[in-house]
């Protein structure tokens, strides 16, 4: 038997074999596992995702926010599209070399311009896995901890493999004269001149050991694939295709099952949501922008999905072990909820959404930890003082346990009486919020934003004891009953009063009736510096006076990362004549101050160091800056704590965007 | 008809409690719009020591091993027999885990009126008691024919109740005490601590007011630069943030500091009965209406996270 | 074992408290209900028993406004059956008449243990716990923060002064008043409340004619004097504590 007829016999073994575990591994993966997850509803919005497919996958959007790295796998992923002509040609030949020892793919094997394509990126790829490994091994940077190291680093050194395996193999081919787009290759020709001295036998023995090479790798990194983070370069392009498009702050309806709310158990979760669990890449940029891992906590988003993902194939491996009985042999029973992932990991998210905007894949962090604390709430498992405060926002419509008679008395000493919106029409409906309306250290900014409506002559209301918690954060600690109780009541006064645009001082509150207060979709819902930038800008709204202060802003995660509110407030600051220098972590990396998410109704635990603390030191860090200008009545409460416990009461002041207004008036 | 007014003595542990004299103090108002005497009684086993130094007239003492310690069932019982036997005007009792343990149970089986938490006895023998956590006060007549009353501290000093002298002592027989169902298996100390509030000179107290755990740190930092010791009200003990070794209430500690400065506390009659002994008590609460500010010497609405840090600064200036 | 646990609702001390024109009582127009803390803990005590022995769980309660989702919440956090009380207290209700009614119906739920919270802040009566002990041939022990049941008795933690405990045991059937349960009345989410308001039933009694003899007659109900108030300081929180520094110099502790 010639060799060429044996190599299309090993070829065809081995191509088969590997397709075989490669599609078994699938089948168990997407087909068996994502069967037992929940329906996840219709997709649309076509175009949009199309367009996302190019933006995202097609440019690596997202991936360019670390430049480096990010370049460094354009290059791989270009390379690996590129290059899988090159893997088929090489499978191909294969089979088919008992009749055509030199078979070429037709068309695209021979355009030359192709050909140099590939060359090229197969030493970009090299290029770009030899820095990965640098990256890897020497520099080893805090977001790899917890990822599987040598899981990557043999994925590299497959890649690294397959392409020099390319390259010494076309050089060959070149040298023994069996290329016609020699002129297109010019890295394999480079290569190949290592091996030209060598005689003929020799070369071609080298040549094909370097095809077998590369198949084999080929066809082990494919049987591979489907395990561990490089699935992803399966499900990929899938998950950004059906990305969620829905807006940023609205949470999906919540699940039940027996009748109650939350997820308890994998197969609970929806199978497009298990879908991101196999899609993360263990890269760990949402673990460096995540505040809570940042202050200590066990929260990783990263190691979120991981857990979920070794959990669900856990679960789905064992069964089609054992379809017949459902006890699983592996491990003992453990449960979701508490045993995968602990109580303390779900209740030290902050839901700040940094984790989200940060990962290339568009992989939905939030929403899982949201689902499994509806089952921690429905189960009673949190602490003393975020039950006080949910008993608090149940009876009392805040989270405070004040009588709800005494949410407006902060409008006592004001002069001209705040009309009842609920009694009069008003162009605005000024939803004030409850820290505003009932801590007694923001009381004195909340009259002075009173002060500053009346004055700019605003017609606006409040809607006194009728207003209630928006409850943004309820839905996000679980609570979706009181939710929808808080909600309920809220709309309830808000359809009985006539306004036109709702306004609010609370990013929170802002976000929830924006984006899920159902039925409200007739009132356009605005942040107070969205509405005083377009006052300004149509020059309704004036300054008397150019303050000189040199400042810096922070953007609230609801106003900011989730509903893209950046440049109204930079817009307000500089219309009050400051100057503004922005943190290192501006816009949509801001750093979460720590009290989203119900953090600030819960107890705080050992923490390293409170998010609102390192912010703060960024903050002072920035030459001549005294003003920290924020925009949520809970930054302030965080940030002029932050200031006094590390000690900066000199160097900086925190002040509301209010204030700097109310100045320049 | 009898105008002697009979005091239901207290005793724990071989010692009367402060109850006892504030509520002989009570008495003696109250026997003075009367006419009659003020007569205490004492349960117990070899205990006629105790009934030394009362201000009555005469002291009643029934003895029965089965009367040593406090148990409802059997208290209940020697004291009804006696209250029928006697039939004086009039019974105070303690507002406390003793007194209210038996009061109850006599006025229903023998149909006599019960008027709670009284804490003082007007001219012309009306009761003024004090409800909804001191917010309210509600005065009534004295009821016929024995009025059973029970007493919470603070009207009276217990020294009113005290005299050099001790009254003469009648024993008296006691009842069968068989067929009880309850039993004192054993009494379990408290853990003990580095720390005797009822004996500190300066206490800083949080109460709700401190919001959590975390916070009691800054009362800390303040005590230390004070020289005090942090002590708190019952909802800080109930979850967990002190030992009940800091405990200052009904069913903690009663405190007698030359200064004490309450966080975060509203003035709950419970917590307040144990305070009235200190010297100087200054209050910081947000809600200006707290019934704290109504036994406070200073008081201030500054919230406590402004005021404690501010005022950690300037004692440690001062201190230099 | 059949445990019954009688709860009421009381003014919520966080409004304002004021008395009506009458002069004799609490003025209702802005009263809010709540449930008696206590009371709260009674339950709480009495859900914890339930899941260590097995034990059935009656919740009953006189009706006022807000007893409804008192009921379901109890129901939410394990309660198996549900009474609500109507009857004629328009003029409100002592604990003595309170006491003979709830006697007559319990007596006929044959219970094994009753527990009840220690007081109310609105009692004027003394508490109702030893009233229905009584009542219904009882023995009781109060201000309980701890109970085990063991066959025939129960095992409590009774509360004294300085933080003293006295272990006492009683033959069942016991009335005991809840000081405080265990651990803190468990949080029980909304949800689950309202899946109890479609699946749980309360059944209804009359409480029959009410006898109020041993209660006091109130002459006048009033709100206290501040005798002296105390001399308040600054409302800047630098000048407070400046002013507090200078006291506690005069004092001579600085």
């Amino acid at each position: 038997m010639s060799y060429y007829t044996l190599k299309s016999i090993i070829a065809l073994l081995a191509l088969l074999v590997a397709v075989g575990i490669f599609g078994w591994r699938i089948y168990q993966l997407l087909w068996v596992n994502l069967r037992r997850g929940q329906p996840s509803g219709l997709f649309n919005q076509w175009g949009e995702r199309i367009k996302g497919l190019i933006v995202f996958v097609g440019a690596q959007l997202r991936l360019f926010r670390f430049l480096i790295p990010g370049t460094a796998h354009f290059f791989i992923f270009w390379g690996f599209i590129l290059l899988s002509l090159t893997i088929l040609q090489a499978i191909i030949e294969g089979l088919v070399s008992f009749t055509n020892p030199r078979f070429v793919l037709p068309l695209i094997g021979n355009f030359g311009p192709l050909a140099l394509l590939q060359d090229l990126f197969a030493l970009f790829v090299i290029i770009a896995v030899l820095y990965d490994m640098y990256i890897r091994q020497l520099v080893n940077p805090e977001r790899y901890k917890g990822s599987h190291k040598s899981q990557g680093t043999m994925v590299l050194m497959f890649i690294f493999t397959i392409m020099v395996s390319l390259l010494v193999m076309n050089g060959i081919r070149i040298n023994l004269g069996e290329d016609p787009l020699h002129a297109w290759r010019p890295i394999s020709t480079v290569v190949g001149k290592i091996f030209a001295g060598l005689d003929e036998r020799t070369q071609m023995v080298i040549g094909e050991s370097a095809y077998w090479i590369h198949l084999g790798v080929v066809l082990v990194f494919l049987t591979e694939l489907p395990e561990g983070k490089h699935f992803h370069v399966v499900t990929s392009t899938f998950a950004v295709f059906l990305r969620n498009l829905a807006p940023r702050g609205r949470l999906p309806a919540a699940p039940e099952f027996d009748k109650q709310v939350g997820v308890s158990k994998i197969e609970h979760f929806q199978w497009r949501q298990m879908l991101d669990f196999y899609t993360c890449t263990e890269c760990g940029r949402c673990q460096d922008v995540c505040p809570a891992y940042a202050s200590g906590q066990p929260l990783s988003p990263k190691m979120l999905m991981m857990n979920l993902r070794d959990h669900l194939k856990e679960k789905g491996s064992a069964r089609v072990i054992l379809p017949s009985t459902s006890t699983i042999l592996k491990n003992p029973e453990k449960s979701l909820v508490g045993d995968v992932i602990t109580d303390q990991v779900l209740w030290a998210c902050t839901t700040c959404y940094a984790c989200d905007q940060e990962c290339p894949l568009f992989i939905e962090h939030i929403t899982p930890i949201v689902d499994m604390r509806r089952h921690l709430v429905i189960e009673g498992r949190m602490d003393g003082m975020l039950q006080g405060a949910l008993a608090n926002l149940g009876r009392y419509g805040n989270s405070f346990g004040q009588s709800d008679r005494m949410r407006a008395k902060w409008t006592q000493p004001i002069q001209t009486k705040i009309k009842d919106a609920r009694r009069e029409a008003v162009e605005y409906c000024w939803f004030v919020g409850d820290y505003a309306s009932y801590n007694a250290s923001l009381t004195e900014i909340t009259q002075m934003t009173a002060n500053v409506f009346q004055k700019i002559g605003l017609d606006f209301g409040i809607l006194y004891e009728g207003e209630r918690n928006a409850g943004n954060d309820v839905r996000r600690v679980g609570e979706e009953g009181l939710f929808e109780m808080l909600a309920e009541k809220n709309m309830a006064v808000l359809n009985k009063s006539v306004f036109h645009t709702i306004i609010t001082t609370d990013p929170h509150s802002y976000n929830t009736l924006k984006n899920e207060y159902t039925g409200n979709g007739k009132h356009p819902v605005l942040h107070y510096s969205e509405l005083l930038d377009q006052l300004f800008t149509s020059g309704k709204l004036k300054f008397s006076k150019k303050l000189g202060y040199k400042v810096t802003y922070h953007d609230p995660c609801y106003l900011g990362r989730y509903n893209g509110v950046f440049n109204a407030p930079r817009n307000v600051i500089a219309a009050t004549g400051c100057e503004l220098v922005e943190m290192p972590r501006h816009h949509d990396r801001a750093f979460c101050c720590g009290a989203g998410g119900g953090r600030i109704w819960m107890e705080e635990g050992l923490v390293k160091e409170r998010p609102s603390e390192a912010r703060i030191h960024e903050a002072v860090k920035l030459d001549g800056v005294q003003v920290f200008v924020v925009a949520c009545p809970k930054d302030i409460a965080m940030y002029r704590d932050a200031v006094k416990t590390t000690g900066n009461e000199d160097r900086i002041a925190v002040k509301d965007l209010i204030e700097l207004i109310h100045e320049a008036l | 008809m009898n105008q002697d007014i009979f005091v239901a003595i207290e005793h724990l542990r071989g010692k009367v409690s402060d109850i006892s004299y504030i509520m002989l103090a009570a008495t003696r108002v109250l026997a003075q719009g009367t006419g009659g005497k003020v007569v205490a009684i004492v349960l117990g086993h070899e205990a006629q020591d105790l009934a030394r130094n009362f201000n009555a007239d005469q002291v009643l003492y029934a003895d029965h091993p089965l009367l040593s310690d406090f148990i409802p069932e059997a208290y209940q019982k020697i004291l009804a027999g006696i209250i029928d036997e006697y039939k004086p005007r009039a019974v105070f009792f303690g507002h406390t885990t003793i007194g209210m343990d038996i009061v109850g149970g006599i006025s229903a089986q023998l149909g006599l009126p019960l008027v709670s938490s009284v804490r003082t006895i007007e001219t012309d023998r009306k009761l003024v008691s004090q409800i909804c956590g001191g917010k309210i006060m509600a005065e009534c007549e004295l009821p016929e024919p024995t009025a059973l009353i029970t007493l919470v501290p603070g009207g009276y000093k217990p020294e009113l109740g005290q005299s050099p002298q001790s009254p003469p002592i009648t024993a008296i027989s006691t009842q069968m005490l068989d067929g009880l169902r309850i039993k004192l298996n054993q009494y379990i100390e408290p853990e003990t601590s580095d720390v005797d509030i009822s004996k500190e000179p300066l206490l800083i107290a949080v109460g709700r007011g401190i919001q959590n755990q975390d916070n009691i740190s800054l009362a800390e930092d303040l005590a230390q630069a004070l020289g005090g010791v942090v002590c708190a009200s019952r909802p800080v003990v109930d979850q967990g943030w002190l030992p009940i070794s800091r405990l200052v209430g009904k069913s903690g500690s009663t405190v007698k500091p030359k200064i004490f400065l309450a966080l975060g506390i509203s003035g709950a009659p419970e917590h307040v009965e144990a305070i009235t002994g200190s010297d100087v008590i200054i209050a910081v609460n947000t809600d200006p209406a707290a019934p704290i500010f109504n036994i406070a010497k200073y008081g201030t609405t500054v919230d406590l996270f402004d005021l404690v840090p501010a005022l950690t600064e300037q004692v440690k200036q001062t201190k230099g | 074992m059949n445990i019954i646990v009688p709860v009421k609702l009381v003014p919520d001390l966080v409004e304002e408290l004021t008395v009506d024109a009458g002069g004799t009582a609490l003025d209702t127009a802005w009263l809010r209900l709540i449930i008696n803390e206590f009371d709260d803990h009674a339950i709480e005590q009495a859900i914890l028993l339930k899941e260590r022995t097995g034990a059935h769980v009656t919740v009953v309660s006189t009706n006022f406004e807000g007893i409804d989702d008192l009921l379901y919440t109890a129901a939410a956090k394990g309660a198996d059956r549900l009474i609500k009380l109507n009857g004629d207290f328009e003029s409100g209700i002592n604990n003595h008449a309170l006491a003979r009614a709830l006697a007559t119906i319990i007596r006929d739920l044959k219970p094994d243990l009753i527990l009840t919270g220690v007081q109310a802040h609105n009692d004027l009566d003394g508490s109702i716990g030893p009233l229905l002990a009584e009542y219904l041939g009882m023995p009781y022990i109060g201000y309980v923060s701890g109970a085990n049941v063991s066959g025939e008795k129960v095992i409590v933690r009774k509360e004294y002064p300085a933080g003293l405990i006295g272990e006492m045991q009683a033959i069942l059937p016991v009335l005991l008043g809840i000081q405080a349960a265990e651990q803190p009345p468990r949080y029980v989410a909304i949800s689950k409340v309202r899946l109890m308001m479609k699946t749980m039933n309360i059944e209804e009694m009359d409480l029959g004619a009410l006898d109020s003899t041993g209660a006091p007659i109130v002459n006048r109900m009033f709100q206290p004097e501040a005798a002296e108030r105390a001399m308040m300081l600054s409302e800047n929180a630098d000048e407070a504590a400046s002013q507090l520094v200078t006291i506690f110099k005069e004092l001579g502790t600085l």
